[in-house]
């Protein structure tokens, strides 16, 4: 998994790319705890994500909740098959997906 | 049959799904299903390795069987480790909102909700996980 940022003042584009699995989303949710300070509006773009599986659930519901508090989170080009896996366990109706 | 052993550690995870994507292709697998079965992998994998033998550490195998008419694939797993059976946890409520989500308890709903049929034992303390998904 490689991750990229594009911050924009308090807008904050993150670009998680390849896989998010259990080897990978402590990675993403290291970088979260502190990429997240003063974000007020998050994208996560997943164009370049092809997997996602429960331990980077548990990364984006975590950063889900934290943005309720300080503003919003929205995530943006999700492929078939991550879709699936959103909508599976709910959370495709708990998540801005544009 | 084709089969794996190898430590439960969340470092071998990628080897393992190797190992299945490999076999899985190898019998003309849609590439749908072999997605379907890498979360189906992972989850138990991961579960395994951070659970059964904690504080120790122990094996598992991957035991990966094919049959034709209609074409499928079993998995199962081995541990040796604490008697666990994940098909007694409750499925996550899908339609809570945020606030009221836990964190957890999804892995094993993925694998419910991504194969056809799945059943567990423990049998000569050892606790066998099998799943099968029609493809």
């Amino acid at each position: 998994m490689e991750i990229k940022k594009e911050q924009n003042g308090t807008a904050l584009t993150i670009h998680v790319i390849g896989r998010l699995d259990a080897g990978s989303a402590p990675e993403l949710s290291k970088e979260l705890t502190t990429a997240l300070n003063g974000v007020e509006d998050l994208t996560f773009d997943f164009a370049e994500l092809k997997y996602i599986a429960s331990a980077g659930l548990r990364v984006l519901l975590v950063a889900q909740k934290r943005m309720a508090k300080q503003g919003s989170m929205k995530l943006i080009h999700v492929s078939e098959a991550v879709m699936e896996v959103l909508e599976m366990t709910g959370f495709s109706s708990l998540m801005t997906i544009a | 049959m084709e089969k794996i052993t190898i430590e439960a550690a969340t470092d071998n995870l990628q080897q393992v799904i190797d190992f299945a994507t490999e076999r899985l292709e190898a019998h003309d697998c849609p590439m749908k299903v072999v997605m379907q079965m890498e979360l189906v992998i992972e989850e138990v994998f991961v579960n395994v390795s951070s659970y059964a033998y904690r504080p120790d550490v122990g094996n598992v195998t991957i035991c990966l069987d094919f049959a034709e008419n209609p074409a499928s694939v079993e998995i199962t797993f081995i541990d040796s480790g604490k008697p666990y059976n994940p098909l007694e946890k409750d499925d996550p409520d899908t339609t809570l909102g945020i606030d009221e989500r836990e964190i957890g308890g999804l892995g094993i709903f993925l694998v419910k909700k991504n194969t056809d049929d799945i059943a567990y034992e423990y049998t000569d303390k050892q606790n066998i996980l099998r799943v099968k998904k029609f493809f």
